[in-house]
């Protein structure tokens, strides 16, 4: 039977366990740093030293640690990157801008193990030689920015943080920075320009690469909260050892968000790839099933931007099998819940957030819900989102209105066409149309039928001809 | 009306400004810190804080009109912010945000945020909070409440005195 | 540039290395580093190798001198690089050629380098349903009211509306409305349903001219060009953003709905209202300006110019001009007139004359004078004008030709160190006979000090001495003007001389450019450029011939004016030359 493999929430949620750096303490915490802090330059063969630092980063390397934040990028090869030449400071920043709809895992930690994750950015910070730090934490969690701000000072007071650390020698300074509302502050570049006190418009790549020109145009790493409090284990436990959780390529735990209709919605941690969507939406140790009397419909598997899994969907998926590749179809609920799974089903894990919806679900209002949502949150700095995410939901907004038409569904598609695939300066332009173009093609019938019905009725009523959007139709007929 | 920052809060902001190695990054920390004083970011905090950070007023201007935690008005004492997105709307987050505004005499199909006329509640739809595993959510000023049944809304509603 | 002696003594810049890559399959080679819009050399881009294989990339937000933004995607376009082995050497096609590995993903050619060996396609169905989606995109929420648009005729929506519009919209949803006629500053107009948002006037007046007066307020669909609440976007420099908008959002108030642009005849010009000599087309019908825009000339104003300079035309329309030659205050004509003063100056006992010209007047104007001048033995020089300067293009000179006035000899390195001299020679009554060109020389002289801070054409005339009772001691006073004047009006022959506008000429600019100028109006009644009468007067005074047209009256004097030596009026060109000053 699947079960959760605590490792990053394994003191979290256990009775009498407190924010506070005295219980942390208590279960073990600062003792990796103090190892990493006492570790010593290694003699190679070859004559040449490795550095404590380099050293860390080789482990996180080895443990295939993929982000946690969304896209899934190596951890180890993102710090390989950083120009460690460029004679400027290194920065690392934390993103703890959990915004992305169906998520909440990095509240958890926030809000009831702050320590875990100063730990892990520590560690990071030591090995990445960054002297000044910074926790970018969502304006919407005032609550998490003072636990923070109380287990810095707690950390300060014990000389964790500050100067000369533990009298290793090491400075660090970290800083809570609170956003104010803008998912776009999620995206790495343009919560750097937010940092900087500018609107968080992301940068264009190239040349503004955090690990070249990131923060004050000095290289900069910008991790995960989940993804930094990964570092502490792989560090404690050594990469090689790390990697042996979770499925090859997929190393390590993941918290899960699970939400929607589920009997037992909320965050579970599970060995990446060890357990399949349908275990996590029904097993009694997870979702539990859907509630009672309802069939499944949907699943957005990685967040509202990945693409949905519509219930019955199979898929080829090309696995091992005794050592041999092999193709294997499968039913979406039995999709490994990993990072290569869920891509080789056309969608992704994202931020790692579930969200089911059962029967009693109308299609097209759940897209028109995730449609506002991205036309709200486009920063609005290149053409195809800023038009395309409030054109889509707008087009949406008429369609669960009353306004619809048949052709809605193609015209959505042709709308969602024209803004990902590299055509917008970051990544948001995927977010916003890949939830269009999925919705619309595995659950056409739906928006077509909805477009017809309105305009039986509109017929039927015979107000085809003075109604809004008979009017507007003359506009356009008219240019 | 004149503008004028308490010493105290003056303290504070400068402190503030020192975690950072140039001035314009404190920019969100200080409007965050002049909101939770006044309540509200007025032309003049927008002016002060430019001032205080060497900047233009449009390069502040600029931040307060794109996020929407900051206030170009007064609002209610009580800021009721019902989470809108999918899974708290999946778990009934639009009943919830109109059973606020019709007990609050404020106008459901209102976009944007509305206060009561006494200025003592305010209502709005925000985007997702991040817990929704406990849908619906909403947040009045700093306090974060899961799982709110029309019950428990009563219950928080009487609550804010 | 010409080929003409010019003394910039720059060393030669080291020698940047060149690659080769392919755009739509021809071969280019570019170098590798090319000046960024401040000057500075980076990695040439995609955009920059386009240009040089001479293939137009569409684009609104980039400006080769404004930094790089990118939130267009109109240039999109595919590329390929040549594919790498494992062993990480490049893998050969059968025939030979290295393997190109084409990207998934597009780019946006103004901010992608370029690397050896890179294909850039600008033409494939990809990149043309790209641009076509953009486009629609920018539709969408836009006015499609070209014909009341005063950014019709030179509007990129509709440039590029040609090669990747729809002819119907597929958009059925109600606009975006934003604030329309919105009064930016002094001199500009926004109508931000126009705009799309490509931030060229933001960066514009951030970057270029320092000011951080601009930016963008609201979010996503909703964002809006705005100055700050009551502060006035009111630099000496804001009408460049008119010429940079794209589209008909940023609008001059002087010139909005006055003509439209298609109708307009341009003639390149230089500015005359200070010595930095900003290169300008003047834009003008039936006889008439309607506008001054900046024409771009790297080795002096980029494409830009101020404010005050690009305004200051209205002058040249006055119903007052002089208009009549006028001989001891009657209406005469130029046969009369020139024969009087001729006959006049040929009596002049040396150094009893006198010559005033403005630096205003062009360089071959101040070398006749300068050759009336060693005729009459004359003591000579012009006024200096003086005002605000800036650190971007304004001079503190407000004369355009003081070096031309130096180089021909009428004035001196100290300009008006003669004017007191004059005064007293007057005064001594040992000068009897004054010429003045282009000065009006009883205009009191303001204090700097008491000009207003956000006054664009303030300047001052320095005091000199010479009053209305000094003048009326002269046997004769020659007067030249555009305008009247109290000068003139104490004159007795007064000559109607012509704007820069309405004549041919040459400045010399403050760093020793000479520069060109063409006419692109008639002048009004009986006036003539100086030039072209001078030369007649010259001719009279000093029996010297051989220069009947600009041209020629250029190449004569370069040959008799050693900073001159060796240009000639072709080689010039449209942006000048720099001699030594």
């Amino acid at each position: 039977m699947p079960s959760e493999y605590k490792l990053i929430l394994k003191h979290a949620d256990q009775p009498g366990y407190t924010p506070d750096i005295e219980c942390y303490l208590k279960h073990g915490g600062y003792e990796v740093l103090k190892k990493a802090l006492a570790m010593q330059p290694l003699d190679l063969p070859d004559g040449k030293r490795k550095s404590p630092q380099e050293q860390l980063r080789d482990e996180v390397m080895k443990s295939g640690l993929r982000g946690r934040g969304g896209a899934g990028f190596s951890c180890g090869l993102k710090w390989s990157f950083v120009d460690r030449r460029s004679g400027k400071p290194i920065y690392l920043i934390c993103n703890a801008d959990e915004s992305e709809p169906g998520t909440f895992k990095d509240r958890q930690i926030i809000h009831k193990d702050p320590h875990q994750l100063i730990e892990g950015m520590i560690l990071s910070c030591f090995a990445n030689d960054v002297k000044l730090a910074y926790i970018y934490i969502r304006g919407e969690m005032p609550q998490g920015a003072k636990l923070l701000n109380k287990a810095l000072a707690e950390a300060r007071a014990k000389n964790l943080l500050g100067k000369n650390i533990l009298g290793s020698g090491y400075d660090l300074e970290i800083h809570v920075h609170r956003g104010a509302g803008a998912y776009i502050c999620g995206e790495e570049t343009g919560l750097i320009e937010s940092l900087e006190g500018k609107r968080p418009y992301p940068r264009i790549k190239p040349p503004y690469f955090p690990a070249v020109l990131g923060l004050y145009m000095c290289p900069t790493i910008v991790n995960n909260v989940e993804t930094l409090c990964n570092v502490k284990h792989i560090v404690a436990m050594g990469g090689a050892e790390f990697a042996k959780l979770g499925t090859p390529n997929n190393t390590g735990t993941r918290i899960v968000s699970l939400s929607g209709h589920v009997k037992r919605p909320g965050y579970y941690e599970i060995e990446v790839g060890k357990v399949t969507i349908g275990e996590l939406i029904n097993d009694p140790n997870f979702g539990g099933g859907l509630r009672d009397g309802r069939k499944l419909k949907a699943v957005i598997p990685g967040g509202s931007s990945a693409k949905v899994l519509k219930a019955g969907e199979k898929f080829k998926l090309k696995r091992k099998v005794d050592g041999k590749d092999v193709e294997q179809e499968v039913d979406m609920l039995d999709l490994p819940y990993d990072f290569d799974s869920l891509l080789q089903a056309g969608t992704m894990s994202g931020s790692s957030a579930i969200i089911v919806m059962d029967d009693s679900v109308d299609i097209v209002e759940a897209l028109a819900n995730i449609s506002e949502f991205y036309a709200h949150e486009s920063c609005g700095q290149c053409t195809p989102c800023r038009e395309g995410s409030l054109w889509m939901s707008k087009a949406l907004h008429r369609l669960t209105h009353g306004e619809g038409r048949k052709t809605d569904a193609d015209y959505l598609e042709k709308i969602a066409n024209n803004i990902p695939g590299g055509r917008t300066i970051c990544a948001f332009g995927e977010a916003c149309s890949w939830p269009v173009q999925s919705f619309v093609a595995k659950f056409k019938d739906e928006f077509v039928a909805k477009g017809a019905a309105d305009e039986a009725k509109r017929a039927q009523n015979g107000v085809a001809s003075n109604s809004a959007a008979a009017k507007r139709r003359e506009t356009v007929a008219a240019h | 009306m004149s503008f004028s920052v308490p010493a105290k809060l003056e303290t504070e902001i400068d402190e503030l400004i020192t975690h950072y190695p140039v001035k314009r990054s404190a920019s969100l920390m200080v409007l965050h810190a002049l909101q939770e004083h006044f309540g509200w970011i007025s032309q003049a905090a927008v002016e002060w804080t430019a001032k205080k950070l060497g900047l233009q007023p449009i390069n502040v201007y600029e931040l307060v009109t794109f996020y929407p935690m900051f206030r170009q008005q007064p609002v209610g004492k009580y800021q009721i912010k019902v989470c809108r997105t999918l899974s708290c709307a999946l778990g009934g987050s639009y009943a919830l945000h109109k059973h606020f505004c019709d007990k609050l005499g404020l106008d459901a199909h209102k976009h944007g945020v509305q206060t009561t006329k006494d200025g003592r509640f305010s209502v709005e739809f925000v985007e997702c909070l991040a817990s929704c595993g406990t849908a619906p959510v909403i947040m009045i000023n700093e306090d974060f409440y899961e799982g709110v049944s029309r019950a428990k809304a009563e219950e928080i509603v009487s609550q804010c005195k | 540039m010409s080929t003409a002696p010019t003394t910039e003594s720059k060393p030669a810049p080291p020698a940047i290395e060149k690659i080769k890559v392919k755009v739509d399959g021809r071969e280019v080679e570019v170098p590798k580093l090319s000046p960024d819009h401040a000057g500075k050399l980076v990695p040439t881009t995609m955009i920059q190798a386009c240009e040089a294989a001479r293939t137009d990339v569409p684009h609104y937000c980039y400006h080769p001198k404004l930094p790089v933004a990118g939130n267009c995607r109109m240039c999109l376009v595919e590329f390929g690089t040549p594919a790498l082995g494992p062993d990480r050497k490049p893998v050969m096609n059968p025939d030979g050629t290295p393997k190109i590995a084409k990207s998934p993903r597009p780019a946006i050619a103004c901010a992608t380098p370029i690397s050896p060996g890179m294909e850039i396609y600008t033409k494939t169905p990809a990149v043309k349903q790209m641009r076509e989606g953009v486009l629609e995109s920018l539709l969408i929420n836009h006015p499609l009211d070209c014909p009341i648009c005063d950014q019709a005729g030179e509007c990129k929506l509709q440039e590029y509306s040609v090669d990747y519009g729809q002819s119907a919209s597929r958009f059925v949803e109600a606009k975006v409305h934003k604030p329309k006629a919105v009064d930016l500053g002094p001199r500009i107009m926004l109508d931000a349903e126009r705009c799309i948002l490509c931030t060229r006037c933001i960066r514009f007046t951030r970057d270029v001219a320092g000011d951080d007066a601009l930016g963008i307020i609201n979010r996503g669909s909703y964002n809006t060009i705005s100055t700050y609440p009551g502060m006035p976007f009111d630099n000496n420099y804001t009408l460049n953003t008119v010429d940079i908008c794209p589209v008909g959002a940023l609008t001059s108030k002087d010139f909005r709905f006055q003509m439209r642009v298609w109708f307009l005849k341009e003639t390149k010009s230089v500015c005359t209202s200070c010595a930095t000599g900003c290169n300008i087309l003047i834009s003008s019908r039936e006889e008439k300006i309607y506008r001054y825009t900046p024409r771009e000339n790297d080795g002096v104003n980029g494409p830009w110019m101020c404010d005050a300079g690009r305004l200051n035309y209205k002058w040249i329309h006055r119903d007052d001009r002089l208009k009549d030659v006028l001989v001891r205050g009657q209406k005469s004509s130029w046969t009369v007139a020139l024969n009087e003063i001729a006959e006049t100056l040929k009596r002049v006992p040396p150094g009893s004359a006198a010559i005033i010209a403005s630096a205003r007047q062009t360089n071959e104007e101040l070398w006749l004078l300068s050759k009336l001048k060693a005729k009459l033995g004359a003591i000579s020089d012009s006024v200096p004008r003086t005002g605000k300067g800036d650190n971007l293009l304004v001079d503190e000179d407000k004369n355009p030709n003081t070096n031309g006035a130096r180089l021909t000899g009428i004035s001196f390195t100290e300009m008006g160190i003669n004017l007191s001299k004059i005064a007293a020679g007057i005064a001594r009554g040992e000068i009897k006979t004054l010429i003045v060109f282009g000065e009006d020389l009883l205009k009191r002289a303001v204090d700097a000090k008491a000009l207003r801070e956000k006054e664009l054409t303030s300047e001052v005339v320095t005091e000199h001495g010479i009053t209305a009772e000094l003048l009326g001691k002269l046997d004769t006073l020659i007067v030249s003007d555009i305008l009247p004047s109290a000068t003139a009006k104490l004159a007795h022959y007064v000559l109607p001389g012509c704007a820069h506008a309405e004549k041919r000429g040459t400045f010399t600019n403050r760093d020793g450019r000479v520069q060109r100028f063409m006419q692109a109006i008639q002048p009004p009644g009986d006036a003539r450029p100086e030039w072209d009468f001078l030369h007649d007067l010259v001719y009279n005074v000093t029996g010297k011939n051989g220069f009947l047209t600009i041209e020629g009256l250029f190449n004569e004097m370069a040959k008799d004016v050693p900073a001159f030596n060796g240009l000639t009026w072709a080689g010039l060109g449209d942006i000048g030359v720099t001699v030594k000053v």
